[in-house]
């Protein structure tokens, strides 16, 4: 293989199953041993509002026995050759994903296809399960940064299903019956949308045939249509919560707006706009004011969470609770000059050549290029799209930087979320 | 993995470890220095990792702010560690730009500037680190278990530092500290990737040939005398979950009775990751998994130790749920224990840990910064010897040897027991 040959169409093998499984391959021969990693459509989407938090409590019991093993029998097969494997629910999907020695990969593929075909769902697994999500969730609650966070999405998702973490609460996690897990697996779980990727040192051929002998026959009549995601308006004016935890040395500050999703067409410029507001170098030109120039946080930056249904536009830090006012000034500022003057071509050339010289090191491993894979699927990018990617990284413009940010940024439309003491 | 590397020791003492690596366009080049936290005394506590931060305030040539832009331009990550026996800054680049971060290298490793306005501003951020950590049960429980187990030696302390210190410490300080550690006979440059290694070597000797050697840095330290007894404690804090900590002292990297624990810690904890990038396996088939979480006497158990130049601790961590006590989870523990001194593990046991290190290692061989970071970081407690044979030695653990490691490190009598016990009733004018 070419070391400088970025995944595309001639090294990419896709196929379909006849039952709806898209299966994506590439080979690489460096190291002996593969990475598995996919999905299907059975995320907590499907969380009913008074079950909340079914999907996550639903993955997290896939592994716990099967028609076949039980739990210590289960992982037994994976930690006796080292090899990793779980599952995990996420919004609109539930992931899986592991690694093995190549000659391995057989027992990985049973438990992946033992999961989703053949799950148990022990009773005395249920409670162990119940016990450990709740003190989960009681962790969750001392934490400033998660309590930040979700007081943030609820905020800026207001009325949406995104408000929701997906974690479930106290309350929802306690009256989850066995039977409920039964019938979410049963009615939401099917081969149609489901997505395996395979890449390591396996011949694309091999791979396919494995998956196919394991996942081939699969059905289920009852698997519903995707969930769809409602649009979403951006808050009318400016809403701010304070969460008090007791205790604490810092407080955790989150802050932002709605934003693109991640196949809108001005999803490139904004990603680049965020580099440089609040990533680039050092966290950007918010690390540079709220860190490196004032000395107020030893962590402040900005992200662009951009998936299928609205994304998020947000700044995060973690700052003494007296300087908090003070951060929440500095960062407005700096959102302010963003909007008004937009960024200097200098930075933008800095970030667009720094998009394109990472490219090699984040396809480097295995679970780099599966990641990219899995992307090129969910959100339909074409084979081809990691060749393409430096010419869509150079063709962002300056004004389209700024048309994006004063879209999407409003200072007076701001979710403002803190959790400390 | 490839297994072919060129060490070499430049005339101002630099060591020198270069290892070609074609898969990728990549470069990853990592400067480790001789100093952490277990070259610290108290009132200065924390001065180490201040350093590193400082390391990215300016020197003349590469101005503050300038050298983190430089390599981000240029495609490449790049970060710094400072724990208890090393400090390290590595850059992975495309292959045709590494020559800029060998640059950097080499310029601050003499000419940092340490100007007091930055490290005014420096005080505060880390502060703001230490205060993000403090918010963690486990961060004070672990610093309270730590402190007990090292009385004398500075193992006792967070590399972080104690609040009093990064209070007080000033300037001239952190100079004095990076004037004597910072020096090329107390690093080692470690460069794995797609290059010729005659062609680094020289543009190493260019580079860093000509920074002088520092008078011997000062590297003994203060032996920890046994233990007389279990000591026990407890933090009380905010929160509804209890924690409970059981640190028992550990040889050295370098001890030949490593590497029979590394097997007992695989059987009792789960086999530990030792890759810096990448995650590692579950644990649930352990005995302490089974013997705790399996019979819900708790509800999450960890274990694992480090390799360090000095004796430190293999660590267990229990979660204990509201309806259990501390009590019963150390019960349970100690019989575990208890049987690994008494029976001996089967041999089907001991090859299943070395099969998990020899696909752990594999995972890690996929990254050529982690390959570097391996020459580098085992020169840091041993020498790159100790990578290469680490498979073998695992290999050539006999159940005898477990049995007797447990019976000789996995005393009580030589542990600390922290408890983390969450406290909630109103505070009087709240």
């Amino acid at each position: 293989m070419n070391k400088n040959a970025f995944p595309g169409a001639d090294d990419i093998t896709r196929v379909v199953l006849e039952n709806g499984i898209t299966i994506l391959c590439r080979t690489n021969f460096n190291s002996p041993s593969v990475v598995l990693r996919g999905y299907l459509p059975a995320g907590s989407l499907f969380d009913p509002e008074e079950k909340l938090g079914l999907a996550d409590f639903t993955a997290s019991a896939l592994m716990r026995g099967s028609e076949n093993r039980d739990f210590q029998a289960i992982y037994d097969t994976l930690e006796s050759v080292g090899a990793s494997f779980g599952f995990s629910a996420g919004m609109h999907t539930l992931g899986f994903g592991g690694r093995a020695l190549t000659e391995d990969l057989p027992l990985l593929m049973g438990i992946l296809a033992e999961g989703l075909r053949q799950p148990t769902f022990p009773d005395e697994h249920i409670e162990k399960l119940r016990a450990q999500q709740l003190t989960g969730l009681a962790l969750r609650d001392q934490d400033t940064g998660d309590m930040a966070e979700l007081i943030f999405d609820e905020i800026l998702y207001a009325g949406h299903p995104y408000r929701h973490t997906g974690d479930g609460t106290p309350e929802t996690i306690q009256a989850m019956t066995r039977d409920d897990l039964v019938e979410f697996h049963r009615s939401k779980f099917g081969p149609r949308g489901m997505v395996i990727t395979i890449v390591g040192a396996i011949e694309a051929e091999e791979a396919i045939a494995k998956v196919e002998a394991m996942l081939g026959d699969w059905q289920n009549p009852a698997q519903p249509p995707k969930p769809t995601v409602p649009e979403m308006e951006p808050l009318v004016n400016r809403v701010r919560r304070d969460h008090k935890i007791e205790g604490k040395s810092q407080a955790n500050l989150m802050l932002g707006f709605l934003g693109p999703k991640r196949l809108d067409d001005d999803y490139m410029a904004a990603s680049l706009g965020n580099s440089i507001l609040g990533r680039f170098g050092l966290m950007g030109r918010i690390g540079e004011s709220v860190r490196e120039k004032s000395g107020l946080a030893y962590y402040a930056y900005s992200s662009l969470s951009a998936g299928q249904g609205p994304g998020a536009w947000y700044v995060s830090a973690g700052v003494n609770p007296a300087n908090m006012e003070k951060a929440i000034e500095l960062i407005s500022e700096e959102l302010t000059l963003f909007i008004e003057k937009g960024v200097t071509g200098e930075e933008l050339s800095d970030s667009r050549s720094n998009y394109i010289g990472s490219m090699p090191l984040s396809l480097e491993s295995n679970g780099g290029v599966a990641s990219a894979l899995i992307r090129i699927e969910r959100y339909d990018l074409g084979l081809d799209y990691y060749r393409h990617y430096p010419d869509l990284v150079s063709a962002v413009t300056r004004e389209q930087i700024l048309a994006v940010a004063r879209k999407y940024i409003d200072l007076d439309r701001l979710a403002i979320a803190t959790a400390g003491p | 993995m490839p297994d072919k590397f060129t060490k070499k020791t430049l005339s101002n003492g630099l060591t020198v470890m270069l290892k070609e690596i074609h898969t990728a366009p990549l470069i990853s080049s990592w400067l480790w220095y001789r100093v952490g936290s277990r070259n610290e005394v108290p009132g200065k506590t924390g001065v180490s990792h201040w350093v590193e931060h400082m390391q990215f305030k300016g020197t003349p040539d590469f101005p503050s702010n300038v050298l983190d832009k430089a390599i981000s331009r240029e495609g490449g990550v790049w970060n710094a560690f400072t724990y208890l026996d090393f400090t390290t800054y590595y850059e992975t680049m495309p292959a045709d730009k590494i020559d800029l971060a060998l640059r950097l290298e080499a310029d601050r490793m003499a000419n940092s500037l340490f100007d007091p306005e930055e490290v005014a501003s420096e005080r505060t951020v880390v502060i703001s680190e230490r205060e993000g950590n403090e918010n963690s049960p486990m961060f004070k429980l672990s610093e309270a278990t730590q402190a007990a187990a090292f009385r004398v030696h500075a193992y006792h302390h967070k590399v972080i530092g104690d609040m009093a210190d990064l209070e007080n410490m000033t300037r001239d300080d952190l100079y004095e500290h990076y004037k004597s550690y910072y020096a090329p006979n107390n690093a080692v440059m470690a460069v794995a990737g797609d290059f010729e290694t005659e062609k680094m070597l020289e543009r190493i000797k260019e580079l860093f040939g000509e920074i002088p050697a520092a008078p011997s840095p000062r590297q003994q330290s203060r032996p920890e005398p046994e233990a007389s007894g279990e000591l026990r404690l407890t933090v009380e804090g905010r929160g509804e979950t209890t924690f409970v900590q059981a640190c028992y002292h550990f040889p050295a990297a370098s001890d030949p009775d490593f590497f029979p624990l590394t097997v007992l810690d695989s059987l009792l904890a789960g086999a530990s990751n030792l890759n810096m990038f990448g995650g590692g396996i579950s644990n649930k088939t352990s005995r302490l998994y089974r013997a705790l979480v399996e019979t819900e006497l708790t509800v999450g158990m960890s274990g694992g130790a480090q390799a360090t130049i000095d004796p430190y601790l293999y660590n267990i961590v229990m979660v204990i749920p509201p309806e259990r006590t501390p009590e019963e989870a150390l019960t349970a523990l100690d019989a575990e224990i208890l049987r690994v001194q008494e029976e001996k593990v089967s041999e089907a046991e001991v090859s299943r840990a070395v099969k998990q290190a020899r696909a752990l290692f594999a995972y890690g061989s996929e990254s050529i910064t982690n390959q570097a970071f391996w020459m580098g970081y085992t020169e840091m407690f041993a020498d790159y010897d100790w990578f290469l044979t680490y498979l073998d030695k695992l290999a050539a653990v006999t159940p005898e040897d477990v049995q007797r490691v447990a019976q000789k490190y996995l005393q009580k009598k030589s542990r600390v027991v922290g408890t983390y016990l969450p406290v909630n009733e109103e505070m009087p004018n709240e």
